[in-house]
């Protein structure tokens, strides 16, 4: 009846022929039938691989969202935009190698670029905290969205990280003072700005350079106000039923599109970015060269006070609370 | 002063721990004290002043002038957007047992006289959560406050977004944030007071960008959740960490004000941050 032991099978063997045709294309040309049995591999791979993703359970997502070979902002730099130059320091404490801020140009156009930064390696990611900012992070976010308002250019902000860092230091430099602050200087700020989910968006840390005009989410990103570990804890007192807690969550791209929450789901190649980046990354540059358009033809003034209104919008709930007491609820 | 670093055990000292009779128990020092003194100390330990956590009504009539407080949108309450487990069940609960709708209560009211937009948080209901009702209640607060030229006052008290309504809640944040820009735009004071317990979506919005942070003694205070950033550092926390007095040392909070104090104390920060007659002070109060 269930299809979540199929499905684990089906992930096992698209794994195996994965492996299978990446060692018999480092094989050497003189292998036999070569060509025929690579087309043969690609075919059996593209089957299995539509039949998994067709429609992806919630956790299949996480699972994506979290691939270590899912594209990192690096990535996503080297392809979306041209002459960039880092920016960095909060002009406060310090530099978060957890947080880019830079100079770039979108389009030819230039724009203020800033973006958790998610390491390629295990080394990389020590050194940065697995994309997870401290308060200077957030801080010199909010420097650098302060020059694109005072020059008048458009802000992109990239977002994928599992979290503000957790830290006795981050406590002690107000990660929660400035996560607010940096949100708060979001929706005051007259530039255009659009917001693109890329990879995890873990809550608060996420949204801290996630509030924009327009808000984009790769069809594999995940936003959530919680892990769902962290959810399956709290509710159940067990973190093994995350696979529940992601569903319950509803933390896909789709589900946000539906909640208003995001404006446009970014089409991934199928099973996930990291199959074919470039891909993944024109599809993500089209859609925010073309947002941003939209947002910049907006007049300050009014684009400020749509931004206001997006926000004011968001949530649900009622003012008839016989709803709620006539068990309707 | 010492012993206010060190934190009452929580392990599961609601209600349950205080027999219902004339005595209750100090979480802190485990000491029984008389019920009704415990009451006209605003429930304060006697023994050694550890502030126990007040509900929302009880916090609105420390704060708010007897009679003068108006209540705005309690009509409002929750839906279920997600379908989430046992969500409706849980707030049904809550509105049962605390007679209320929501996490929080919002109105205008007199505090020593000074009129104020006044949001409190009921830690009571449902943790003090913030979701999509506690969210619009508090943004309303803030636009109304600008609307009728008052200043704001808002009391935490909360476990922060409400998991339940899943990215709605977080979405709260950036709502709340929005309306206190307005307030600060419009050149209204605003006062952040921190109470027991204060932390995560509540304190990385509204509650960290007041003109003022007052801190009740004791309070725990902070983003992330203690056991989570033992599990990320692997090392145990520092004495008195995330309390009001560390973040008062850590430059995060302005003034921790003891419970008696703290009324008279948000009037004069009031009556001094009112500039050109924008603060409407009753004498006859």
């Amino acid at each position: 009846m269930t299809t979540a032991p199929d499905r684990s099978e089906q992930e096992r063997e698209l794994q195996q022929l994965e492996e299978q045709l990446a060692q018999l294309q480092a094989a050497s040309p003189d292998v036999p039938d070569l060509e025929a049995r690579l087309q043969a591999l690609r075919e059996r791979v593209q089957v299995l691989r539509e039949a998994l993703w067709r429609q992806p359970t919630p956790w299949q997502v996480v699972q994506a969202a979290r691939h270590p070979q899912r594209p990192k902002l690096a990535d996503y730099l080297q392809r979306l935009f041209t002459d960039v130059v880092e920016l960095h320091g909060d002009r406060l404490f310090g530099d978060d190698p957890a947080m880019f801020c830079g100079l770039a140009r979108l389009d030819g156009q230039p724009v203020v670029v800033v973006g958790h930064h998610k390491g390629k390696d295990t080394r990389e990611n020590v050194h940065r905290r697995w994309g997870m900012p401290n308060p200077e992070g957030y801080r010199k976010a909010a420097r650098v969205l302060r020059l694109a308002d005072k020059l008048g250019l458009p802000a992109v902000a990239l977002v994928d990280t599992p979290a503000a860092y957790p830290g006795v230091e981050a406590e002690e430099r107000g990660q929660a003072e400035a996560i607010a602050r940096s949100i708060l200087t979001l929706v005051q700020l007259r530039s255009p700005v659009v917001v693109a989910i890329t990879g995890e968006g873990g809550s608060g840390g996420a949204l801290a350079i996630g509030v924009g005009d327009r808000v984009l989410m790769m069809q594999y990103a995940i936003y959530s106000v919680i892990p769902p570990e962290g959810c399956a804890a709290i509710l159940w007192r067990d973190a093994a039923r995350k696979e529940e807690a992601a569903s319950a969550l509803k933390l896909t791209a789709q589900d946000l599109l539906e909640l208003g929450v995001v404006d446009e789901v970014v089409p991934e190649p199928l099973g996930g970015a990291h199959l074919d980046p470039e891909r993944a990354a024109q599809a993500l540059r089209e859609a925010l060269v073309r947002h941003l358009r939209e947002v910049q033809a907006v007049p300050p003034e009014e684009r400020l006070r749509r931004r206001y209104d997006k926000y004011r919008r968001m949530g649900r709930f009622t003012s008839h609370p016989s709803d709620l007491l006539a068990g309707g609820w | 002063m010492l012993n206010w670093l060190r934190r009452p055990k929580y392990e599961s000292v609601e209600r349950r721990d205080i027999p219902a009779g004339l005595w209750a128990k100090c979480p802190r020092c485990a000491q029984l004290v008389y019920r009704k003194e415990l009451e006209r100390n605003l429930k304060v330990c006697p023994k050694c002043g550890y502030h126990h956590r007040l509900s929302g009504p009880e916090r609105l009539r420390l704060l708010v002038d007897e009679g003068t407080f108006e209540e705005w949108d309690a009509e409002l309450a929750s839906v279920d957007p997600l379908g989430f487990p046992e969500y409706a069940d849980r707030y049904r609960q809550a509105v049962q047992r605390t007679g209320r709708r929501e996490a929080v209560l919002t109105g205008r009211g007199r505090i020593e006289g000074v009129e104020a937009a006044v949001a409190v948080l009921d830690f009571e209901f449902l943790g003090g959560s913030m979701g999509s009702v506690v969210g619009e209640k508090v943004a309303r607060t803030f636009e109304r406050a600008v609307e009728l030229r008052l200043p704001v006052v808002t009391c935490s008290a909360s476990g922060g977004a409400r998991m339940q309504e899943g990215v709605l809640s977080l979405m709260q944040l950036a709502k709340t944030v929005a309306s206190v820009g307005r307030l600060h735009a419009a050149g209204l004071p605003f006062v952040s007071v921190l109470c027991d317990p204060t932390t995560g979506g509540v304190t990385a919005s509204f509650a960290m960008l007041g003109d003022v942070h007052v801190a009740e003694p004791g309070a725990l205070i902070g983003f992330a959740g203690a056991r989570v950033i033992e599990q990320t550092i692997r090392q145990k926390l520092p004495e008195g960490f995330q309390t009001a007095e560390f973040l008062l040392r850590c430059g995060l909070v302005d003034l921790i004000v003891p419970r008696s104090e703290l009324k008279s104390t948000v009037a004069r920060l009031l009556r001094l941050m009112s500039v050109g007659g924008e603060v409407t002070v009753d004498h006859r109060a």
